[in-house]
């Protein structure tokens, strides 16, 4: 039961292709989060659906009403649309008080003064503003002003609520709780929600369904859980959570390191539809990398350069020929030492073609 | 944390520092305020109030200050209106040219006001000038269109020359406005209209009203378009009759008083607007400048685009270009009243204001030198009193904090009369009739141009960099001349050129010091004009346009490769 579609949706900007033939539906009620590094495209698109800009082509649909279309000259101008939308920078109104900042939209809509008190208040209550109601938003800290933000967005009741990195502004912790607040919003109100945000773990708390995007171009839409386990690409490998990727050179159907630095355990062969290929990479995670006794017949054999205590994990960076790699473990499993030698196996090993690579940039996000 | 000998030794060099600073705005600013009060009130060896008030009384006293207020209403009301009106066009709508109409803005900054006075009555007086005389000779009009020596006419032509203020501060509170604070509210159901109405205009309000704030402080105590406007149809304002009567009575008691008690009003008003900004600026100041910005929606102007444009390539036409050209023109003809013809028309004038006549060759001498000097000085004395109070933590910095505000808010006409009270001789210095006393005018009146330019400049300058120099081994001093200086130049160079570019147009201070020899050129246009030597005092009116549009144009392709 699809609600929001897009449909085909292009957005060059002079020669710059931002947004390249999207398409993608999201249900009634879903969380539906656009996750992508900075100027993927994510922005862009969520500004085609509020209707800040318009579409160099395609479709935006909402239920049965058709947004924006420019091949039928239409085009409905964001304050029509009905959406609640919160910004980045907070964006609440320094002139006005918390509660006139909520009721602003209703007052736009001419309701009449019972119903907008009324609203205004379940909104400032739901947001935990109520005791801030008639101060200034300039007073309030950061989290505060996110929750105006919040408020006046749920004030009209949307049926679809577009947040664009709503928390990166805020601290650390206070974005973990604010991402519970606004599920917990989400649950009772039952809007669906469009999410911009270059944060995974962002991405994966709060969403139903995550598209990943890489200039302009979607990667993968799927559920968290499988983009995570079943990555469609390269780059959607090294942007969900760390990633380690080994260079290896095919030779005659067997993964050799390249440079004459050794061949690889027989456990770890190419898969089929890769065979044709001459550079490949081999992708691993950090967390489901094992140390093995070092006459294992599958372990890879290196050279412990680093061990960091970082509370929690203890990480490793191991050499493997010239190359490095990562290795965490918690911190009660035993390891070896700084300056050791160690054989590792790959818990979930991925390979990927070389060519494909242009995204060393983005390899390893944290 | 200090040893105690290191402890005395920076405490020394800073009591010096601050006792430096104080002086010289004791001495420059302060001293000769506190004259002007003390000559306001006290009257035979005592402090007599009702002496004061019945000369305010004084049906020309009271008629000055009436004046002084409907003009600079007129003016204020008129420039806020212009200024926040264009500034709108130019950043929130898709009219052509903008960028280019923003530059045209903001020339009239560089022009003076009396030279477009003095265009504007060779255009608009009621009987010779020559747009009314268009009207009545081919038009077959009654009477002038438009009488110039009006209330109006005054404050039209301030509005021309005031409105930048207001437009230069809007502009920038538009450009650096978050652009989200006006999307949530589109998304929120306003349209632009609402919007403009509910969040746009309330939330520049402090910008508008700081510069309409400033027009007033400005208007109340400005000489030039006054005098030159008002004095045919008897209309003067304070500075006008504070001149005219030092001027006849050649600097008689009587007149000294009149115009401290005059001025002593100026100071007050000047005062209260000052507070007025001041308060603004702290409590409505919004933090409205975003993070991440997409541009902010432009209203689409749709049928009004190329009409507004050509209102506003025809209010630049006639406000700016016309002017200048009639200045340009009246300069080249050899007898004023005779038409534009090429064989009225030559480089004579020019050629003999250059070259021959000693008085304009001394004015432009004078000017050149005085505004240099004033600039060089008021630059270093500025970067050393903006040290002390934005960098240094010592005892007594309150003071030079107080003092430091003073000089934003002593109009020009003020400082003029409190450098007569202080340096003509009653305190064993007697300046009077020497370039000597424009100067001390000049670095008081400008004092508050490089406090500013320094002040933001060494606010740039994290104390850390400082404390870093001073970890590494070296002195206060060695800190000074090796940090300090060097990162505050771009303001020290700021502030030079804010002084000594106005300083060539000066016509406020300048009218009220000057001798038979020490004429400056602002004073010389104005008493050619005076004394019906109209081409003259055009074509000097023109060498000092090209003089200060070069200035401009030196400092901005300056300011350019610094990229300040």
């Amino acid at each position: 039961m699809s609600y929001v579609r897009l449909i085909n949706v292009t957005k060059r900007f002079g020669d710059v292709t931002a947004v390249n033939n999207l398409n993608y539906e999201i249900g009634k009620g879903e969380c539906f989060s656009m996750l992508g590094p900075s100027g993927c495209g994510k922005t862009t698109t969520l500004r085609m659906v509020a209707g800040f800009e318009d579409l160099t082509e395609g479709e935006v649909w909402v239920g049965d009403r058709l947004l924006s279309s420019p091949k039928k000259r239409l085009y409905v101008p964001p304050e029509n649309r009905n959406f609640g939308m919160v910004f980045q920078a907070f964006a609440v109104w320094p002139h006005l008080s918390v509660y006139e900042n909520v009721a602003f939209p209703l007052r736009i809509r001419k309701l009449d003064a019972k119903e907008i008190d009324d609203r205004t208040m379940d909104a400032l209550r739901a947001t935990n503003l109520v005791d801030a109601k008639d101060e200034s938003p300039d007073f309030l800290s950061g989290g505060g002003k996110q929750r105006v933000a919040l408020a006046r967005a749920l004030a009209i009741n949307p049926d679809v609520m577009l947040l664009d990195e709503p928390l990166s502004s805020l601290d650390p912790h206070l974005r973990e709780e604010m991402r519970f607040e606004i599920k917990d919003l989400q649950q009772k109100y039952g809007f669906s929600i469009i999410y911009v945000t270059h944060d995974q773990s962002e991405a994966m708390a709060l969403s139903d369904r995550i598209l990943v995007m890489r200039l302009g171009v979607v990667q993968q839409i799927d559920t968290p859980l499988n983009i995570y386990n079943h990555p469609a690409n390269k780059f959607v490998f090294s942007f969900i959570g760390l990633s380690n990727f080994l260079h290896v050179d095919n030779v005659g159907g067997s993964p050799v390191l390249p440079e004459h630095q050794g061949n690889l355990p027989h456990s770890l062969k190419i898969p089929g539809h890769l065979a044709g290929e001459t550079a490949l990479s081999l992708a691993s995670r950090p967390s489901e990398t094992d140390f093995v006794a070092m006459d294992d017949p599958d372990g890879l054999h290196g050279l412990v350069t680093r061990k960091a205590f970082l509370g929690e994990i203890v990480d490793y960076q191991i050499k493997i020929g010239s190359q490095f790699i990562r290795v965490q473990k918690g911190r009660r499993e035993a390891g070896p030492e700084q300056g050791e030698n160690c054989s590792v196996k790959f818990l979930r090993p991925f390979w990927y073609a070389d060519d494909y690579d242009e995204t060393q940039a983005v390899a390893e996000s944290d | 944390m200090s040893s105690p000998a290191n402890k005395k030794g920076s405490f020394g060099v800073a009591q010096v520092i601050l006792f430096l600073s104080i002086a010289i705005l004791v001495i420059v600013v302060a001293f000769p305020v506190l004259l002007i009060l003390f000559n306001a009130f006290w009257v035979e060896d005592h402090f007599d109030l009702a002496n004061t008030i019945s000369i305010l009384k004084q049906p020309m006293t009271y008629e000055a200050l009436t004046n002084s207020l409907i003009i600079a209403s007129m003016s204020t009301i008129g420039s806020t209106i212009v200024g926040t009106f264009f500034a709108w066009l130019v950043t929130r709508t898709d009219i052509p040219y903008h960028n280019f109409m923003k530059s045209m803005f903001l020339v009239p900054f560089m022009l003076p006001s009396f030279i477009g006075a003095i265009a504007w009555k060779m255009l608009l007086s009621p009987n010779a000038g020559l747009i009314n005389r268009f009207f009545m000779d081919h038009l077959g009009f009654d009477g002038p269109i438009f009488n110039i020596y009006s209330y109006y006419g005054i404050s039209a032509v301030e509005v021309m020359y005031l409105f930048p203020f207001v437009f230069i501060q809007v502009c920038g509170a538009l450009e650096r406005m978050d652009p989200t604070l006006e999307e949530s509210a589109r998304i929120s159901g306003a349209g632009l209209l609402t919007i403009t109405r509910k969040i746009t205009i309330p939330l520049v309000m402090p910008s508008i009203l700081s510069g309409a704030l400033l027009i007033m402080l400005y208007s109340m105590a400005h000489f030039g378009t006054v005098a030159v406007l008002g004095i045919e149809r008897g209309i003067y304002n304070i500075p006008v009759l504070i001149y005219e009567r030092i001027h006849q009575s050649g600097g008689s008691f009587e007149s000294i008083r009149m115009g401290a008690i005059l001025a002593t009003v100026l100071v007050i008003s000047a005062a209260i607007i000052i507070w007025a900004q001041r308060k603004i600026l702290s409590t409505g100041h919004y933090q409205i400048i975003g993070g991440k910005s997409f541009r902010p929606t432009q209203l689409k102007l749709r049928g009004l685009r190329i009409p507004l444009m050509l209102f506003c390539f025809a209010y630049i036409g006639f406000t700016i270009v016309l002017p200048t050209v009639i200045i340009f023109l009246v300069g080249g003809l050899s007898t004023y009243g005779l038409p534009f013809t090429p064989e009225n028309l030559s480089l004579a004038n020019y050629k003999f204001i250059l070259f021959d006549f000693d008085v304009t060759r001394d004015a432009i001498f004078n000017s050149v030198t005085l505004g240099f000097t004033a600039a060089v000085i008021t630059m270093f004395a500025g970067v050393m009193i903006s040290y002390v109070i934005v960098k240094m933590k010592v005892r007594g910095k309150g003071i030079l904090e107080f003092l430091g505000m003073l000089p934003f808010s002593v109009p020009g006409s003020v400082i003029a009369l409190g450098v007569i009270l202080a340096w003509s001789g009653q305190f064993g210095i007697n300046l009077y009739n020497t370039v000597w006393i424009i100067l001390v005018a000049y670095i008081a009146r400008y004092m508050a141009f490089s406090l500013k330019a320094n002040s933001a400049a060494l606010e740039q300058i994290h104390d850390s960099l400082i404390e870093a120099a001073r970890a590494c081994g070296a002195t206060m001093w060695q800190s000074l001349k090796d940090i300090v200086l060097p990162l505050a130049k771009p303001g020290m160079l700021a502030a030079f050129f804010l002084i000594f570019l106005p300083s060539l147009r000066e016509l406020t201070v300048s009218i009220m010091l000057y001798a038979p020899t020490t004429r400056t050129i602002g004073v010389a246009i104005y008493t050619l004009n005076e004394d019906g030597e109209t081409v003259i005092s055009c074509a000097l009116a023109g060498i000092a346009l090209i003089i200060i549009v070069l200035g401009q144009f030196i400092i901005n392709h300056f300011n350019k490769k610094a990229g300040v």
